[in-house]
Formats: structure tokens, C-alpha cells, sequence
């Protein structure tokens, strides 16, 4: 990438929030107009997003690319040097994180067009929050990070509230107050780090120059608080009680966003923030955050063993995968953190068809618990192919995403700490059943009378339905497209072993 | 004192206010003689706060003062700026409000006029008596002017209210004055710092005592918790122009008088009233919020949101530097545009509906998708949310308070600030989850001056949260006049 490509970083977030504008002017009556002004800006955001990562050279030595900065907040006595900047830029970590929030907004919008109610507010809200999902993966200044992140959240509240589904009131206020709670942390981490640095400035590249400098004591009191403001939005046991009651209340699309992508953000913070820039910190706390992920992980699949709900088995799920991510973290070594993050564009995608496929039901049923179902393989074969799908990939199929990215984690915990790894597998055998005993339940058997007016997924969600599909089998098939780009950034981060 | 310096043309801003404040006045007395009609005064009100706003503009860079009492300087400029705009956004927003709801028009808007005066040189005083004389002159026309509503019987009540612990707050303001004047031997802020920054050990518990009764006096004009008990009942009986220019000027004007002094002649003395100003800003930001969890009627919820939000201002005089003092200049630039969009949107919905409890906003979203979507900018903001002025001014004032060694007292307002989110989506909740009140589901719009306040406001909401560089360019030059290091 060239600094020019630092326009294309700009765009990313450039398109939603201008897109959000342009929406605003649209009369709401006009569905079809808002319909196809949405399809080309959900492409854009897309290609914008592809091309991201494909120009995202792992070769080059610089490992962050596209670097490009605009004064923002000038020069006002308290601000350092350069007061605030809007700078961009991306690792390969981004460059990965950036690809799959173009795919789940992409195909986010296409399930969207069927929703009724006020319609042209929700898309407005999504790209808000889509803008602040861009915003966090490609800034390099903390506060504009912060900004981002905090963008990001904003919306949910009237998202899951308006356009919601069974305890929508308790799902919104539950996730935005748990969030927000996470944000104190990484507010006054963000203030802590700044002070310790002493350079009096935001601005990234010159903390993770400065930051691992930071005294021993003050990196161990920040870490923590990193890990646990950021990891809140990550699902990270137990700051994971929002998950999910929100992502069982949220309406479609939404749910696909932030079990796709938003959780990712808080991941990702833990990286950005934590591992990239408070080493001494990391390196004492990882043991700690591994237990916390494997409990997560053994704790969400356990409790989604129990679930009639389909979303609730799928929020739980999440938090069980994302309990993974921490796991991996935790490794501290190069496979294993790849892992991490393999297991974040894996889990991205796989969840997003998730809930692709049980709003693609529940639109039409009104019903979503496992045991009101039988038979459903009948009754919307497509359907039922693309569920099956993703449910491969959920429990590690080879050849698919979650095989890929869960194999580079039991590896770098076998490495780490073998015992632990023993878990991450049992783990991995309670997905399996939990999944196998929903096909055996709802999918297979006699079909029920009672829903045989259901009629299969519509075109709109095929073609999103696809193209998750599609990112799943090519990350399993490929996956040295993502590795490259991921090992390489991992390998930068101090402290990290091989 | 050969040196005084009468340059009445410093001054020419304020004359113009008090000239439009006795126009006002005779044009009221005489209306039905020159048949004027009703948008008279408003209209001469506006034009008098814009002379006045565009005649401050002419003294940006001057360094200069009137008689050693009144300092000229951008921090004047900035405030007068910021008050001029505060008071026609009232006047604009407020009109058709006054025009029910206020007995006595004509004295409304002198009134508002002559506050404005006092809120001025407030920020301009660098002299203790000329900075009690302006306080009072605020005051005193606040005092009458909550109490200038005729349907509202809790309109007097209010007024009583809080002319009785005002003049209680004057008393000990005025006690500690004498007592700072006992020790330092002078009235002027700069011969005061002269003398405290000799060494205070002999002074002892006068100065204490005088700086715990100038916070205490000071604290209520603020409401400061534990002095606050007045705000929310004078906010609620107020007729609501007035209780929007009690949150905004009133407060601003306070802090522009606490900073100036804690930041100048106090400075010495830091040691002293520290840890008084630290613990009041706790109270009242933990305080503040946690109160307004319970309220159910809006001016009481926005009155005790105020008071959370003068609990983080407090915070910025605590650890006073140069980067907290203009912080907390950006700070109260953003919110009181914040702050006046939420209140031009509240006058805007009472004027419809004439009513003010928060189940009241129940499907505004459905009625007027306009001004809900205004509310929720404002409370948003309000809450410290991005691309809303809220956000970046807060971040700013906390990390002026964390780089100043006080990262525990951010962190406390940043809880604090997380707590506030709660009760600002309670008002977001009722405008868009739940449905209008039976046979009120129709749609309405509001008057072109509702429109242009609350469309001006936001726009400004959103302008200094997506780029608040040139506010803090400005809010930067106006605090290096107080030359801290």
C-alpha cells in the first residue's frame, strides 16, 4: 500500500457516515430508492474493504501501510505538538478486520431491505454504527480510536430497542449500560497510558514507540484494564452477560454486526491497546486471560447446551468462540495469537450467517425455539444447507474457517500450556453436540404441520447467505491469504515468541 | 490611583445591553399607545443581544481594563461572545413561550438583558467587589425572573425559594470576600496574589475560613452539591426560558468567576482549597447523576444533569493548569450549546402540549420525528456520546484532570458520566419505544423560530463534535490570558 491508499482508509468510514447524510434526505416513502442507494453504498463499502486487503503488502517492512494524517484538533496548548490528528493507517490485523466488516455490512444490508418499520432510520443507524466498526480498524491516534469505538455503541440502544425482537427493552439497555460500563476502563487506561508515555500526544505510532517503556507497575495496573474495558465488548467471561440476552433481543442485521463484527472491536482494542502497546503487562496477565477464555469458552458451550431459543444458543455460542480468541491471545506466542485472530474473521462470518438464518426463520415463524421445529431440512432445503454450513465451520470442520483458525489455536496452547489446551478441545467437542443435537431435533424427522406454510429464504438473503458462505470455505481452502498478513503484524508485537 | 484608566468605550457592549434593557422597558409602557405589536420586543431584545455580540467582537487581542476593576482581555471577549449568544438563542427559542406563559413581557427581556450585563462582568471582574456586584446583579434579575410566571403557582414559590438561600449564599460569599480582603490586605486579584504568594503561614485560619465561605458562597450560585437544593426546584417552577438561561448563563457565568479567581489571585494558596474543591466536585458529580435517576419531570431530570455536569467543571478548577482552563472553556462552550438544543426542544414541546413530565414524550418519535431526533442529539451529547459535542469535550476536561495528576478524580467522573447515560436513554426510551398518549398520535411540526433555534443548535452540536478545532483555538487564546503555567 501506498500513502495515497490512506484516501481509501479515509473512505471507509467516509462512505457510511456520508451515506447516513445522504439516507437523511431520501423521503422515507421511497423504499426502493432507499433500497438501491443502500445496495450501491453496502457494494462500495465492500469493494472498499477488498481492495484493503488484497493492497495490504506483508512483505514490505512497514507494518502499518496507507499512513496518512489530517489535523483535526489543531495545535491548542494542552494538545502536544500536533494536537489531535485523523490518522490512518492498517496492519495486517486491521487489514484482515477491515475485509470482514465489509462482508457482514454487506451482506447485513441485503437482509435488511425486507424490514418495514421505519426503514430508512435503520439503515441510517447501521451505517453509524458501521462507520464507528471502520473507524476503530483503521485510526492511529488513541482518541479518535476512542471516538470510533464509542460510535460504534451508540446506536445499538435504538437499534435493538426500535427494531428488536422478545425483551428488546432489557436487551437494549442491558448491552449499552454493560458497554459503556467496559469504556470507563478503557477511558482511563487510555488517560493512564497517555500520562505515563509523557509525550503529551495521541497519536499511536509514537506510544507503541513509547508505551513499552512504561514502568513495570503501571503496565501491570493498565493491562487489566484494557483487557477487561475492551474485552466486555469481546464477550469476555465474565463481562459477557450482555451478549447474549442483546444479540437474542437485536433485530437481524444487527445481530449479524455485532456478533459478527462489534465483538471483534473489543478484541481487537485488547490487541491495539494492550498487546501492542503494554508488554510487560501482557506478559504477566495472559496466564490470566487465558483461564478467563477457556472458562468462557467451556461456560458458553455448556450453557448453549441448554438453550431452546436459536439466538440464545447462537449468543452463547459467540461468547464460547470468542472465549477461544482469548486463549489464543494468551499463547503469547506467534501461531497461537494468529490464531486469535483467525478465529475473529472466522467466527465474524460464521455467526453473521447464524443470524442470517434464524432472522431468514423467525421473519417468517415468528418462533424460534428448537424444540417447536422438526423436520425443517424439508421443508426449506436451502436453508437448511446453508445452516449446516455453518455449523461445520462453528464446530471446525477442515476446510472450512473455524477449522483453520481453532488448529492454529490448540497448537499454540499445546505449546503454552498443554493442560489448558486439553480443554479448548473438550470445548470443541461440546459445539459439536450442542449443534448436532439441534439438526437431530429440529432439522431431521417428521415435518410439522404446523409450519408448512414457511416458504424457503428469499434472493435477497441467498445471495448474502453466499457470499458468508463463500468467505467461510475460502478462508478454510486459502487460508495463507489471511495468515500472511496476520503472522506477519503478530510477529512485530513485542514480547510475542515464535 | 492617578493611573485609572476611564476608557468608557471597553465598556460599549454592556451599554448597549442596558440601553435595549431601558428601550425595552419604555417601549413596554407605551405599547398600546404606539400600538405595537407582539413580536416588538423579542424583535428589539434579538437586535440589541446581536449589537451587542457583533461590538465584543471589536476588542479580540485588546489587553486593557476599565479603572482596575473590569479586565478587557480575549477571556472577557470570550464569555461576552458566549453569553450575547446564549441570551438571543432565549430570546429566539423563548418568544412564543413568553408570550403565554409571562405576565409581564417587558421586563422579562430587561431582565435577561441586565443578567447577561452581570454574567459579563463576571468573567471580566479582577476586583472582589466588582466580581460580588456583578454576581448580584445576575442574581437579583434571576430572582425576579423565576418568579414571572403567571399559570404556574410554583413559579413563586421558586422565586422565594431562591432569593431566601440566595441571599444566604450572598451573605457568606461576602464574609469570605472580607476575610480573603483581611488577609491579603487588598480587593484586587492581582495585589491579592502579590500577597499570598509571600507566604500565607501568619494569615492561618482566616484565610481558611474565608476560602471554605467563598466556595460555600460560590458553590450555591453554582449548585454545587451539597449547596443545590435550590436548582432543582427553581428549575422546575421557572417558566422555561428562564430555567434554559439559569442552566447555561448562570452556571458559565459562576465558573468564569471561579476560574479567574482560583486560577489568579488564590493560585498561591492552592494548597488551601484543593481538597475543598475536590471533594465538592465529587459530591456533585456522583450527587448530581445519581439523583437524577429518580426524576420523572424533565426540568428536574435537566436540573440535576447540570448540576453532574458542574461536578465535572469543578473537577477542571481543581487541577487547574493551562490545559484544564481551556478545557473547561471548551467544556462549557459545548455544553451550554447542548444544553440550550435540549431546552429549545423542550419550549418547543410544551409549547405544543404545555406539558413537562417525561411520560409525556411517550411516541415522540411518532409525532414529531424532528425534535426527537433533536432530544436524542442532545442527550446523547449531554451523555458524552461521539460525533456529538459531548464527547470531545469531556475527553478533553478529564485528561486535562488525569495529565494533571488526578487520574482517580477522571476516573470517578468518568463513572459518573456512565451513570448519566442511564437516565439521558430513559428520555430516548419514551420518545422512540413507546407509543403516544391514545388520540395524540398525530403529527404536528413546530413554529419557523422553533426551527431555526433547535436547527442552529444541533447543527452547532454536531459541528463541535466533528470538529471542534477552531472552538479550541479560541477557548485556547482566551485562557492565556490567565497565565498559568
Amino acid at each position: 500500500m501506498t500513502p495515497d491508499d490512506g484516501y481509501v482508509l479515509l473512505a471507509l468510514f467516509l462512505v457510511p457516515l456520508l451515506s447516513g447524510v445522504v439516507l437523511m434526505l431520501i423521503p422515507s416513502r421511497e423504499r426502493s430508492v432507499i433500497a438501491a442507494f443502500t445496495a450501491v453504498s453496502s457494494l462500495a463499502m465492500f469493494g472498499l474493504s477488498t481492495y484493503v486487503f488484497v493492497a495490504y503488502d506483508y512483505t514490505s517492512a512497514e507494518q502499518f501501510q496507507g499512513v496518512r494524517a489530517w489535523d483535526w484538533i489543531e495545535n491548542a496548548g494542552l494538545l502536544g505538538e500536533h494536537g489531535i490528528q485523523l490518522k490512518v493507517g492498517v496492519d495486517g490485523i486491521a487489514a484482515a478486520m477491515v475485509l470482514l466488516t465489509g462482508i457482514v455490512i454487506m451482506a447485513g444490508t441485503w437482509v435488511s431491505w425486507k424490514i418495514e418499520h421505519r426503514s430508512k432510520d435503520f439503515f441510517i443507524l447501521l451505517y453509524v454504527l458501521v462507520a464507528g466498526v471502520y473507524g476503530t480498524f483503521v485510526m492511529l491516534d488513541t482518541f479518535v480510536w476512542f471516538f470510533f469505538y464509542e460510535l460504534a455503541l451508540l446506536p445499538m440502544y435504538l437499534l435493538i430497542g426500535v427494531w428488536g425482537s422478545t425483551r428488546k427493552e432489557y436487551g437494549a439497555m442491558k448491552l449499552m449500560m454493560m458497554l459503556v460500563a467496559g469504556s470507563i476502563l478503557i477511558f482511563t487506561a487510555i488517560f493512564g497510558m497517555v500520562s505515563a508515555t509523557g509525550a503529551g500526544t495521541f497519536d499511536m505510532e509514537v506510544m507503541f514507540r513509547l508505551a513499552p517503556d512504561i514502568d513495570r507497575n503501571t503496565q501491570l495496573l493498565l493491562f487489566p484494564m484494557v483487557a477487561v474495558g475492551c474485552g466486555t465488548l469481546a464477550g469476555l467471561f465474565p463481562f459477557h452477560p450482555w451478549s447474549p440476552d442483546g444479540h437474542a433481543a437485536a433485530p437481524t442485521a444487527v445481530s449479524m454486526l455485532h456478533a459478527g463484527v462489534l465483538m471483534k472491536l473489543g478484541a481487537f482494542g485488547v490487541i491495539r491497546l494492550g498487546f501492542q502497546m503494554l508488554p510487560e503487562g501482557a506478559e504477566f496477565w495472559a496466564p490470566g486471560l487465558i483461564v478467563l477464555g477457556i472458562t468462557g469458552a467451556l461456560y458458553g458451550a455448556i450453557s448453549a447446551l441448554r438453550q431452546d431459543d436459536l439466538k440464545l444458543m447462537t449468543g452463547f455460542s459467540s461468547v464460547s468462540h470468542m472465549g477461544y480468541v482469548f486463549v489464543g491471545l494468551g499463547t503469547m506466542n506467534v501461531i497461537g495469537m494468529s490464531g486469535a485472530v483467525l478465529q475473529m474473521f472466522a467466527h465474524g462470518v460464521m455467526t453473521a450467517l447464524f443470524f442470517l438464518l434464524i432472522g431468514g426463520m423467525y421473519d417468517q415463524a415468528h418462533n424460534r425455539d428448537i424444540s417447536n421445529f422438526s423436520g425443517m431440512a424439508k421443508l426449506m432445503p436451502v436453508w437448511a444447507v446453508f445452516f449446516v454450513i455453518a455449523s461445520l465451520a462453528s464446530f471446525g470442520l477442515p476446510g472450512l474457517s473455524g477449522f483453520v483458525a481453532e488448529v492454529h489455536i490448540f497448537i499454540g496452547i499445546f505449546r503454552a500450556y498443554p493442560v489448558i489446551g486439553g480443554l479448548a478441545v473438550l470445548t470443541a467437542a461440546i459445539t459439536a453436540t450442542y449443534l448436532l443435537r439441534m439438526f437431530a431435533t429440529a432439522f431431521f424427522g417428521d415435518v410439522n404441520p404446523r409450519w408448512t406454510g414457511l416458504s424457503d429464504i428469499t434472493r435477497a438473503e441467498r445471495a448474502a447467505a453466499t457470499v458468508l458462505a463463500a468467505s467461510i470455505v475460502l478462508l478454510g481452502v486459502w487460508p495463507s491469504w489471511w495468515v500472511d498478513r496476520i503472522s506477519t503484524t503478530i510477529a512485530t508485537i513485542p514480547g510475542v515468541t515464535l | 490611583m492617578s493611573d485609572l484608566n476611564f476608557d468608557y468605550a471597553l465598556l460599549i457592549p454592556e451599554f448597549i445591553l442596558v440601553g435595549t434593557a431601558i428601550l425595552i422597558i419604555m417601549a413596554d409602557l407605551f405599547r398600546k399607545e404606539l400600538g405595537l405589536g407582539r413580536l416588538v420586543l423579542p424583535a428589539i431584545a434579538a437586535l440589541g443581544t446581536i449589537a451587542a455580540g457583533a461590538a465584543s467582537l471589536a476588542y479580540i487581542d485588546d489587553v486593557d481594563d476599565f479603572a482596575n476593576v473590569i479586565a478587557i482581555d480575549n477571556y472577557t471577549t470570550f464569555f461576552r461572545v458566549l453569553f450575547t449568544v446564549v441570551l438571543l438563542v432565549v430570546v429566539v427559542s423563548g418568544y412564543e413561550y413568553v408570550e403565554r406563559n409571562i405576565r409581564h413581557t417587558g421586563e422579562f427581556y430587561a431582565l435577561l438583558l441586565l443578567s447577561t450585563v452581570g454574567a459579563i462582568y463576571m468573567a471580566g471582574a479582577r476586583e472582589l467587589l466588582t466580581a460580588y456586584i456583578s454576581i448580584e446583579l445576575l442574581s437579583f434579575s434571576l430572582y425576579v425572573a423565576v418568579s414571572l410566571a403567571k399559570t404556574n403557582p410554583r413559579s413563586a414559590e421558586a422565586g422565594l425559594k431562591y432569593v431566601l438561600l440566595g441571599g444566604v449564599a450572598s451573605a457568606m460569599l461576602l464574609y469570605g470576600m472580607s476575610l480573603i480582603y483581611g488577609t491579603a490586605g487588598s480587593t484586587q486579584y492581582s495585589e491579592i496574589a502579590a500577597a499570598f504568594s509571600g507566604g500565607t503561614s501568619e494569615y492561618g485560619f482566616a484565610l481558611l475560613l474565608g476560602l471554605v465561605l467563598l466556595i460555600a458562597g460560590l458553590g450555591f450560585k453554582a449548585s454545587a452539591v451539597p449547596f443545590h437544593m435550590w436548582t432543582p426546584d427553581a428549575y422546575e417552577g421557572a417558566p422555561l426560558p428562564i430555567t434554559a438561561y439559569l442552566s447555561a448563563t448562570s452556571k458559565a457565568a459562576t465558573f468564569a468567576l471561579l476560574l479567574r479567581i482560583f486560577a489568579g489571585p488564590l493560585l498561591p494558596v492552592i494548597d488551601q482549597w484543593q481538597w475543598m474543591m475536590a471533594t465538592i466536585a465529587v459530591m456533585t458529580m456522583v450527587g448530581g447523576n445519581l439523583i437524577a435517576l429518580q426524576q420523572t419531570n424533565i426540568k428536574r431530570l435537566l436540573a440535576y444533569s447540570s448540576i453532574g455536569q458542574v461536578g465535572y467543571m469543578l473537577m477542571a478548577i481543581t487541577t487547574i493548569s493551562d490545559a484544564s482552563a481551556s478545557a473547561l472553556l471548551v467544556h462549557v462552550a459545548g455544553y451550554l450549546i447542548t444544553n440550550l438544543a435540549v431546552f429549545s426542544a423542550v419550549i418547543a414541546f410544551h409549547n405544543r402540549t404545555g406539558k413537562e413530565e417525561l411520560d409525556d414524550f411517550a411516541g415522540l418519535a411518532e409525532t414529531n420525528p424532528y425534535l426527537a431526533m433533536v432530544l436524542t442529539a442532545g442527550m446523547f451529547s449531554l451523555a458524552g456520546m461521539p460525533l456529538l459535542a459531548g464527547f470531545v469535550t469531556k475527553f478533553i476536561l478529564f485528561q486535562a484532570a488525569a495529565s494533571g495528576g488526578y487520574l482517580w478524580l477522571a476516573t470517578v467522573a468518568v463513572i459518573a458520566s456512565t451513570i448519566s447515560l442511564y437516565y439521558y436513554l430513559q428520555v430516548i426510551r419514551r420518545m422512540y419505544l413507546l407509543e403516544p398518549a391514545r388520540g395524540e398520535s398525530g403529527r404536528w411540526r413546530l413554529s419557523p423560530a422553533g426551527y431555526i433555534a433547535t436547527g442552529t443548535l444541533t447543527a452547532g452540536v454536531f459541528l463541535v463534535g466533528i470538529y471542534a478545532g477552531p472552538l479550541f483555538t479560541v477557548a485556547d487564546r482566551a485562557a492565556r490570558v490567565l497565565a498559568l503555567s
